[in-house]
Formats: C-alpha cells, sequence, structure tokens
C-alpha cells in the first residue's frame, strides 16, 4: 500500500470516530471513540515524518489526557445514557455555523507548496515549489543528520527555550489551581 | 506531499469539534471537543511544519502542554460543580442568567 492509500484509511477512521464520539449518548463510549480519533492522528503523523510527535500524541494524548477524562466520568457515575442534546433552534445553528466555517476552512485546504510560495510573493523558480521554502527542506533534512528526536530537541531548546520554561510555571499554576478546585474545604 | 489533505483532514476534525460544542450538553462531553479541537489544529502544525521547518512541530508541544493544563483545571472545575449542583448538565448551571 503506498503513503497515500494509508493517509485516506487514516483520515477515515479519524474522521468517522470523531462524528461517532459526538454522537454517542453515553460519555464513556465518546471517551473511547475520541481516543480511537487520536490513534489515527499519530497514524497521520507518522506518515507526514513527525514520528516523535506520534509517539507523544499516544502517550500523552490517548494515555494520559483521556483516561483522566474516563476517571473523572468514572468517579462522578455518569456512564449512563442521557439524551442531552441540544434543543431545535440549537440545531439548526449548530448546522449553520458548521456549513460556514467548513466552506471557509475547505477553501483554505487547498492549499499546497506552489500555492504558498505564489502567496509568499517567491516566485516559483526552476525545480520543485519546496525550493522556496529553505526552513522546510532543512526540517526534512534535520531528522537525517540528527535522528528523529533531536532534530525537534534542537528548535526546542534553543529558538522557543523561553516558551518552554514558561510552560513550567504553567503546568505548575495548573496544578495548584487544580488542587485547590478539587479540594473540599480550602 | 500530504499538505492539502492533511489540512482538509484538520479542517473537517475542527468542524466536528464545533459542532460538538454546540450541540452537547453534558459538560466533559464539551470539553472532549475542545480536546478534538485542539487535535485539529495540532494536525495543522504538522502538516505545515513540512513546509515552513520543524517550529510547527515545536509549537505541537506547547498545545499539549496548555491542553494537559486546560483538561486538570477544567475537570477540577466540573468536579466541583458537580458536587454543588449534583448534575453535569449545563442546562442545571445557569447562574450567570440570573
Amino acid at each position: 500500500m503506498s503513503g497515500q492509500t494509508v493517509f485516506y484509511i487514516l483520515a477515515g477512521a479519524a474522521i468517522l470516530s470523531a462524528l461517532l464520539c459526538i454522537i454517542q449518548k453515553n460519555p464513556i463510549a465518546s471517551v473511547l471513540w475520541l481516543i480511537s480519533t487520536m490513534f489515527a492522528l499519530a497514524g497521520i503523523y507518522v506518515l507526514l515524518q513527525a514520528q516523535f510527535i506520534a509517539a507523544i500524541q499516544v502517550l500523552v494524548y490517548a494515555g494520559a489526557i483521556m483516561v483522566l477524562f474516563l476517571f473523572v466520568i468514572m468517579l462522578l457515575n455518569l456512564g449512563r445514557d442521557t439524551g442531552d442534546l441540544r434543543g431545535m433552534p440549537v440545531r439548526l445553528a449548530a448546522v449553520l455555523v458548521a456549513g460556514g466555517l467548513l466552506g471557509e476552512l475547505v477553501l483554505l485546504a487547498r492549499v499546497t507548496p506552489g500555492s504558498m510560495a505564489l502567496l509568499r510573493g517567491t516566485a516559483v523558480g526552476a525545480g520543485t515549489p519546496m525550493a522556496s521554502f529553505p526552513a522546510g527542506q532543512a526540517g526534512a533534512a534535520a531528522p537525517g543528520a540528527q535522528g528523529v528526536v533531536g532534530a525537534i530537541a534542537e528548535p526546542l531548546f534553543r529558538t522557543y527555550l523561553v516558551p518552554f520554561e514558561i510552560t513550567s510555571i504553567l503546568l505548575l499554576a495548573a496544578v495548584v489551581g487544580a488542587v485547590v478546585l478539587a479540594k473540599r474545604k480550602l | 506531499m500530504l499538505l492539502g489533505p492533511s489540512l482538509l483532514v484538520s479542517a473537517i476534525l475542527f468542524t466536528i469539534g464545533v459542532v460538538g460544542v454546540m450541540l452537547r450538553r453534558n459538560a466533559i462531553v464539551l470539553f472532549m471537543c475542545i480536546e478534538l479541537m485542539l487535535n485539529a489544529v495540532n494536525l495543522t502544525f504538522v502538516a505545515l511544519s513540512q513546509v515552513l521547518g520543524l517550529g510547527g512541530q515545536v509549537m505541537v508541544f506547547f498545545v499539549m502542554t496548555v491542553a494537559a493544563a486546560e483538561a486538570a483545571v477544567g475537570l477540577a472545575i466540573i468536579l466541583a460543580i458537580f458536587r454543588h449542583t449534583r448534575s453535569v448538565d449545563l442546562k442545571n448551571i445557569n447562574l450567570l442568567q440570573g
């Protein structure tokens, strides 16, 4: 099977699981379908040459965050069917908003490297459109030279060092906030 | 090069997330739809990082961190609300309607 075929299978699985996730009445089934979406997305990441992101997606998203959701649902004993869709006016509004948003986003999705190069004003010269994106070419070559993890570690700990450190403060604040909120009495 | 198809999948997933937020009344399912939207944005970042360099993949890390923090705090808030109203249905949570 070619990469294209695998991509379309995974994309179909992701979209189908996402649809089932918002349709399911049982919250636990919802969580499980969302995990299925995340696994399909991890496969797509591998096809897009982002193997490390795929591993993190499975470990952190499907493994940690979704288990947290499952945990809370089971803690609150919400695992029974409840018809909780909103009324007709909101459903109509949702369809309208979805149509508008999807139309807009599908227009954006027709982007190719060639059209992006045209937008940037750098005319596509000789060769492939990728020739006008040196950063993209460097990024594609980096895993071969530094390894998959090293290629991401370099920008993370050089260019984005300060945001990375700020992230740790965010996590600390989130931990303190969660403990304070979940405590019965302050 | 799967740039266009990836952006299309991301657009569809994001729209499904928005529809979920508008349709469902269960606060936890609402949070899951937000996670779905964050995942769609991550897919956009990864797809564009093929063309614009590895900065996009670094940004996915930050999105995941924010998502984890948001899930922890949000679920703690839902727990507090559940303790107060014995329900996570948004129709019972209308303090701001006066």
